[in-house]
């Protein structure tokens, strides 16, 4: 056991600074997809809670596809499914972007927190109160001032406490990308245990390690919360 | 032929992904019951490990927990059957899989039936006991009924993240849909490669029906528990 820790510390936390591994490559992989899926799924979300059904009818039936399919399998169509089309192999940015495991894994898991993401924004924004928009719309507010002034930073608020699980269970989903030969903090500890055949230790480091980075971020949006939604309480 | 002939396997692996998802269910929602039981006593030496459970089990990535728990019990089977020069028993990867989904789930389905149980009015409980019924009469006519109702919404979006979380079962060398898809592929990549493609897609399509049947059958179920509401008109 404390061989098994003495050999593989460096890698379940860092790795090298070439090659990281390990806590590291997961928080990078929960930073960049909750990023990218945060950009998505903002304008997605104003679309899904339009009136317009040419704007709101594309963005529901993306949401459904995505919320109705596992991760795993939209990673998998990503990693192995994708790239064996012909057309993408012919075309050289499609090429060189499918062929590495790190983009098709951020790909797939922007797509998948920002469908959830969207979902949940647009629930907030649906649950504006009237008298806000009205009394923004009598000032003679133009669309683009409503929702950058009224809209979206209160429904952004009330959105808070469901981002926040939605933001921890993407951190819990960064963990298929070891299904992806990612090396993740998953990847090193499948590594580890295969090594070592001491599976509970192995396992056990990196789910107290996870466990870490879902208490840090639950305390994180507690204190988010405090700050921006003092006025609901 | 529209599968390559791995129409059946596809079909045997989606009943495998049912009967998964269903059985891992009808464990995750016992150990719910009890655990929001639990974690709702008075009781100290009730209380306190049922909310270390739930805590520790939400804040892990299931599939972190799949692979500890699967891996590390086989090793401890190995070692037992080992001391006591026995042959290696293995342990099957369904059994496995209801018991680490049910396991898993069932911390979240304690959190979920915990908040149905305090959303009905306590008052009502009180006046079920006044009226001189059994605590199993106060739990199956008054408490369980209108927990239901406020439980269902959380019930359905577990129901939906059980049935997703199949598919990592394959990862644990169960044959259910994802598995089967994989191994068309795999049957399949010397007639052209882009079968990868199709198989996968038809695997998310499965996923897609079963999803877009449960949300039906919740919506039934949410209309059965509803009886006798009267809904607030916006």
């Amino acid at each position: 056991m404390t061989e098994l820790i003495q050999q593989y510390w460096q890698q379940y936390l860092f790795g090298t600074l070439g090659h990281p591994t390990g806590l590291v490559v997961t928080l990078w992989l929960t930073a960049a997809s909750v990023g990218l899926g945060f950009v998505l799924a903002v304008p997605l979300s104003v679309a899904r809670a339009s009136t317009n059904r040419w704007l709101s009818v594309p963005v529901s039936f993306y949401t459904y596809i995505i919320r109705g399919t596992p991760l795993y399998v939209q990673l998998l169509l990503l990693y192995s499914g994708v790239y064996t089309l012909d057309s993408v192999r012919a075309t050289p940015f499609l090429n060189a972007f499918f062929r590495d495991a790190f983009n098709c894994t951020i790909l797939a898991f922007t797509l998948n927190t920002g469908a959830y993401t969207t979902e949940i924004f647009a629930g907030a924004i649906k649950a504006t109160p009237h008298g806000e928009i009205e009394a923004a719309r009598a000032y003679g507010m133009s669309n683009f001032t409503l929702y950058r002034c009224i809209v979206l930073p209160s429904a952004l608020r009330r959105a808070l406490p469901a981002y926040s699980n939605e933001v921890i269970l993407m951190l819990h989903a960064t963990t298929l990308a070891a299904t992806a030969t990612v090396p993740d903090l998953l990847k090193v500890a499948r590594n580890a245990s295969s090594e070592y055949y001491l599976p509970f230790v192995a396992y056990g480091i990196a789910a107290a390690l996870y466990l870490c980075i879902s208490s840090t971020l639950i305390w994180f949006f507690r204190k988010a919360e405090r700050k921006w939604l003092a006025y609901l309480r | 032929m529209l599968f390559e002939g791995y129409g059946r396997q596809l079909w045997n692996g989606t009943l495998e992904t049912i009967q998964l998802a269903l059985l891992s269910l009808l464990l995750a929602f016992v150990i719910g019951l009890v655990g929001a039981a639990a974690k709702l006593s008075q009781n100290r030496w009730l209380s306190f490990p049922a909310a270390i459970y739930t805590t520790l089990i939400r804040g892990v990535p299931d599939l972190v927990l799949m692979l500890l728990l699967f891996y590390s019990f086989q090793d401890w089977l190995n070692r037992l059957t080992d001391a006591l020069n026995q042959q290696q028993i293995d342990i099957d990867p369904f059994v496995a899989g209801v018991c680490v989904l049910g396991f898993i789930y069932g911390a979240y389905f304690t959190e979920t039936f915990r908040g149905g149980v305090l959303a009905v009015p306590k008052g009502q409980l009180e006046a079920a006991a006044a009226f001189g019924l059994t605590n199993w009469q106060v739990f199956h006519r008054v408490l369980f009924p209108q927990m239901m109702r406020f439980a269902l919404p959380g019930i359905s979006n577990n129901w939906q993240v059980i049935l997703k979380a199949t598919a990592l079962v394959s990862i644990i060398g169960l044959h259910e849909v994802v598995r089967a898809a994989q191994d068309a592929i795999t049957g399949t990549s010397s007639k052209g490669a882009y079968h990868a493609f199709f198989f996968l897609a038809v695997a998310g399509l499965i996923y897609l029906i079963l999803t877009t049947f449960s949300n039906l059958a919740f919506m039934a179920l949410e209309r059965h528990y509803s009886i006798g509401i009267r809904r607030s008109e916006l």
